[in-house]
């Protein structure tokens, strides 16, 4: 690739919030055609890094240059008009509003009108050069995830992005899209864009990155000139500063049944039904349930957690029959659940940490009294389980919306885990997490599993399942279709039985 | 009973139905627009008020029928101004600063009032707008003497509503309002000023408030009274929800509300008497509620309304 001048260079940046640093003094820099991977710990400041470039946020101190030339980006308009584009983390479209007007917002139109009819031809163009198709008159939330992304990437093509930034794309991706998306970025770069990508799959930045720079703590901790040739496990000492083993399952004598699922079928509700489903979990027992997002997942995920009550079948915690079908009832049996959307349905994200750890518990006797709240059981119960579980946060009183991804879910893991669950279903349990921090929730996972509690993971990636599961079922519009032996269990297998190939069994 | 139906097709009520509807409509589709960027106004009711009565001063002191509508179209856009740099740029409630704006700017009114016109037995008037004929559409049977022989701010009003619809589905900047309305830091990532944007769509809403506010005290009523306005704001507020927070949609609602009204005053004038007045009274506000709750079980309101927006904040 010919190595010009950098694109885009970024020198000395530091932004604080409050008294957290979330970044010092960073350098940075990406050459036209050139695709450099972001690295970084949950909360080392990746994306604050990314907002401060996209003019989201105001830098405390520190410079920006396109070209060589310094330019001032106090707005994302000054950003876009620079050439800077970014899919957020947190996708930034209006879900009522069609692809179209996603597009054509901002933009200056042709005599007083929306100029639809140029719109049109820029997607078609766009949608050409990267195969990046969408439907321009289609509301975005008809839209799925993996689209609604592509239309982000698209937004940044559509006004003309000479550098494109991607936060964690691919965490909210199946396998199949990411590919997608990689021969898309390798074709933008080829045409001259910069590209920073962020992620916390490391062997997704060895495929896709040129370079790597990495941030520990704010600051830049290093670079990685080659990644295709740099191991997966020297990327992760360069991010947390110590080395990472991954966590050894060993053998486990699996107990009792301590949920049972019979027959459980459901209806009349948006998004896929539950077609009779049976399945048990036993007592130090981990069971993953893979398939393609969409397949019935949520659906399952609610009836366990008693969210919604089935139409037909029976249901059954540690032997106890569920009768009610609410989350009060299934809790007070023995479960805990980690919702898939830690930000909707985990935590209530204006409300004080401490609060929020303690919500589903807020009526036992360890928090009130007499109809009132105990706020000093609660602030020592926080202040407890921040540092057991190293949350990283300026204390139990901050709002838990302002936590990063990776600290959210270790809070949300310490507040089920608090109660010693006999079940617990987590969804995704480490999406956005840093490897650090997925490492820390596999090895709690398998401590649990060791202390006898039966543990189903709900996830797409399969590596991380065939790690960490004894069991792998998986699920195809709304029935379970298989259950592997985490031993028999290959990536080629499942992914068959995910597609609906392989018949029941 | 036959009567009363006669009654109902005549170019009277058609006529009157119009009239009614004009004011509602133009306050709707002001709230319409507050809302679609995200803010509620809760101040209309006021803002109507204090702009029915600065219209109606500035008419009476200068003899301009014009004047007076521009007063009041301006009087509305600072009000809609003020609502905005309380809710827009400091980020406060939008309903405690709307419920506010609306004691603020009826006790402004009437303290004004006082201070101009001081205590008459006789309340001043004006001589108000005159109803025009459009040559030729006011030939049209039944419908050209009803529609198209009104007061020239009635043929405003019938603009206003494809104009409104044009500039929110079909320019840059209507798209920015529904966007800011709907996902503010898409808008603003796009490059789009979440705070300038809301600013104008509040401030083009307290415009056509200040219209229906001159309406009133202008054309209708060609007096300023305090009960003026009589809850046509709080109206307009049901009927956004009601026109699904749409334009078309919105002057419909207007309208099947005004058919309501007329009819409700045509029942208390044709020997129906032995029933209270006050029960017809009641009926456009009974139809107003049966016709939300069944309504607006399916409306979705802009998705950012009510929600202040802070760049920083996450
Ligand atoms: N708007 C904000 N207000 C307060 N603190 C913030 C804000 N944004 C970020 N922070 C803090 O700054 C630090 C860096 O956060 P940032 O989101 O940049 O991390 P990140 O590297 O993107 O992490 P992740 O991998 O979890 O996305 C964190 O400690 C975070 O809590
Ligand atoms: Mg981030």
């Amino acid at each position: 690739m010919p190595t010009p001048g950098p694109l885009i260079e970024m020198r000395g940046i530091t932004k604080s919030f409050g008294a957290v640093k979330a970044n010092e003094a960073v350098d940075l820099s990406v050459a036209p055609g050139e695709i450099l991977g972001l690295l970084g710990e949950n909360g080392a400041g990746k994306t604050t890094l990314m907002n401060v470039l996209f003019g989201a946020y105001a830098p405390d101190a520190g410079e920006i240059l396109i070209q060589g030339q310094k330019v001032r980006i106090t707005s994302s308009a000054d950003a876009l008009a620079a050439g800077i584009g970014m899919v957020h983390q947190h996708f930034h479209l209006a879900p009522r509003l069609t692809v179209l007007e996603n597009l054509l917002i901002g933009i200056p139109g042709k005599s007083g009108r929306l100029d639809r009819a140029g719109g049109l031809a820029r997607l078609a163009e766009i949608s050409r050069q990267h195969g990046l198709t969408l439907d321009p008159d289609l509301p975005v939330s008809a839209l799925s995830v993996g689209e609604q992304q592509r239309l982000e990437i698209v937004k940044a093509l559509f006004r003309g992005a000479k550098l494109l930034i991607l936060d964690e794309p691919t965490a909210v991706l199946a396998p199949r899209e990411v590919d997608g998306l990689f021969s898309a970025l390798r074709s933008m770069a080829a045409q001259g864009l910069g590209i920073i990508f962020i992620s916390h799959k490391l062997n997704e930045v060895r495929a896709l990155t040129h370079r790597c720079t990495v941030l520990r703590l704010g600051r830049v901790a290093g670079r990685v000139d080659d990644p295709a040739n740099t191991t997966s496990a020297e990327m992760a000492q360069l991010m947390c500063g110590h080395e990472i083993v991954p966590p050894a399952r060993g053998p486990s004598t699996p107990g009792a049944a301590v949920l049972t699922l019979d027959g459980i079928s459901t209806s009349k509700h948006s998004g896929t039904v539950l077609r009779d489903v049976s399945l048990a979990v036993r007592a130090g027992e981990i069971l993953g349930i893979a398939g393609v997002s969409g397949n019935g997942q949520r659906a399952l995920a609610e009836v366990i957690s008693g969210v919604r009550a089935p139409d037909a079948g029976q249901m059954t915690i540690a032997g106890q029959k569920v009768s009610r079908f609410s989350p009060r009832e299934v809790q007070a049996l023995g479960l805990g659940r980690i919702p898939e959307d830690r930000m909707t349905t985990g935590l209530v994200t204006n409300l004080p940490l401490a609060d929020s750890m303690v919500l589903p518990r807020i009526g036992t006797a360890a928090f009130s009294a007499k109809g009132l709240l105990k706020p000093d059981a609660i602030r020592a119960f926080a202040e407890e389980q921040i540092k057991a579980y190293d949350i990283r946060c300026p204390g139990p009183m901050t709002r838990a919306g302002a936590l990063s991804g990776g600290n959210l879910q270790k809070a949300l893991l310490a507040r089920e885990l608090a109660f010693d669950p006999k079940v617990l279903i987590v969804s995704q349990p480490t999406r956005g997490l840093d490897i650090g921090a997925a490492r820390f929730i596999h090895e709690k996972f398998l401590d649990m599993r060791a202390k006898g509690c039966g543990i189903i993971v709900i996830g797409e990636d399969l590596e991380e399942l065939l790690v960490l599961c004894d069991r792998i079922a998986v699920m195809y519009e709304g029935r379970i279709v298989g259950t592997l032996d985490s031993a028999d269990a290959t990536i080629a297998r499942l992914g068959l039985l995910m597609t609906g190939a392989e018949g029941h069994s | 009973m036959s009567a009363v139906f006669e009654q109902i097709f005549q170019v009277g009520f058609l006529a009157a139905i119009i009239r009614i509807a004009t004011p509602l409509a133009l306050a709707t589709l002001g709230e319409m627009f507050s809302e679609r960027a995200g803010v509620l106004n809760l101040g209309i009711e006021g803002i109507m008020l204090l702009c029915a009565m600065t219209g109606f001063t500035a008419t009476s002191l200068s003899g301009s029928l014009w004047l007076g509508v521009l007063t009041a179209v301006l009087t509305g856009m600072l009000m809609g101004a003020l609502h905005a740099l309380f809710t827009v740029a400091l980020g406060l409630s939008q309903h405690v600063c709307g419920i506010g704006v609306t004691l603020f700017s009826s006790g402004l009114a009437y303290f004004l009032y006082r201070l101009i016109f001081g205590q008459q037995s006789v309340p001043p008037s004006i001589k108000g707008f005159q109803t025009v004929p459009i040559p030729i559409l006011s030939d049209i049977p039944v419908l050209g003497p009803a529609v198209f022989n009104q007061f020239a701010l009635v043929y405003v009003a019938i603009i206003a509503i494809p104009l409104a619809a044009f500039v929110l589905y079909r320019t840059p900047w209507g798209l920015s309002v529904r966007m800011v309305g709907e996902n503010p830091r898409a808008a603003d990532s796009a490059g789009v000023s979440v705070i300038a944007t809301r600013f104008q769509a509040v401030i083009l809403g307290g415009a056509l408030m200040g219209l229906a506010g001159a309406f009133l005290s202008m054309a209708q009523f060609n007096a300023f009274t305090f009960g003026v306005v009589s809850g046509r704001g709080w109206v307009a507020i049901a009927l956004v929800v009601f026109g699904r927070w749409d334009p078309w949609r919105s002057a419909g609602a207007a309208l099947l509300f005004a058919f309501v009204d007329a009819l409700q005053l045509r029942m208390q004038a044709s020997g129906l008497g032995h029933i209270p007045y006050e029960a017809f009274l009641m009926l456009p506000f009974i139809f107003t509620i049966v016709a939300m709750a069944v309504m607006s079980r399916n409306a979705v309101a802009p998705s950012a309304l009510l929600k202040p927006f802070r760049r920083e904040e996450r």
